[in-house]
């Protein structure tokens, strides 16, 4: 279903991951997360900031897992454990932050 | 469960086909079953750790910056044959560096990649449990 995000009409796949990862502006992590009553703060974008320089780099979203270990090297060991980002994204930090990132479904995601 | 060894065998150049793609894409979720993973390039395959690759002009996504994140998967052999290599005048400069960071070790960064003959990479397959061909 699209969303739409400052006034412009932006294409999801069937999961709801923007079918054009170029699309993405910070208003499509807002969009998203208001209709899942979710209200993003600061910590939450960490998340989503690291999700987006992680795929700028390699190329994939990373599974959870992968996620969860390079946030504890990068923001700290209490924050590197699930515990701490379902905490955040109670739908699963790889899919649900993924897709406020504007990413894909993360690469070894089962 | 009693961890195998999976080795996953690269033989031909990136782009053109899928199967380089789709064998990294095998690879990085089969590492969330925390088996005991190994990669080989050979023969064109090692084509596929080439540094500085540019696929503008093929309509194709560049996926070589995603090998780098094999470390994080936990991908830490990856087998390259010398003989191929030299065949096809290239040598380990040309290819990617690829690491892995050691979480035991205050994450001390060490490489991935292993230069090998034929005949050791023969060694290397006799040992393993599952290969995989793409």
């Amino acid at each position: 279903m699209p969303i739409e995000v400052d006034g412009k009409v932006l294409e999801t796949d069937e999961e709801g991951y923007l079918a054009n990862i170029n699309d993405w502006v910070p208003g499509v992590a807002e969009v998203m997360s208001k209709e899942d009553d979710l209200e993003l703060t600061d910590e939450h974008w960490d998340i989503i900031n690291f999700l987006r320089e992680y795929y700028e780099e390699y190329q994939i979203a990373p599974a959870v897992r992968v996620l969860t270990k390079a946030v504890g090297k990068k923001l700290g060991k209490d924050k590197g454990n699930s515990k701490y980002l379902y905490g955040l994204f109670p739908y699963g930090p790889g899919k649900q932050a993924c897709r406020y990132a504007g990413l894909p479904k993360p690469t070894g995601c089962v | 469960m009693a961890t195998k060894k999976f080795m996953y065998v690269n033989r031909r150049a990136p782009y053109g086909t899928i199967y380089a793609w789709e064998a990294l894409e095998v690879v990085l979720i089969g590492a969330a079953f925390e088996q005991d993973v190994s990669m080989a390039f050979v023969d064109d395959g090692v084509f596929q750790l080439m540094k500085g690759q540019d696929t503008a002009g093929i309509d194709m996504k560049n996926f070589s910056p995603t090998y780098s994140a094999l470390g994080d998967y936990e991908v830490t052999k990856i087998y390259v044959e010398k003989e191929s290599l030299e065949e096809r005048g290239l040598t380990l400069d040309d290819l990617q560096h690829l690491v892995w960071e050691d979480e035991d070790e205050d994450w001390a960064e060490k490489d991935s990649i292993r230069l090998v003959s034929r005949a050791e990479l023969a060694e290397v397959f006799a040992g393993q449990d599952v290969m995989f061909n793409f």
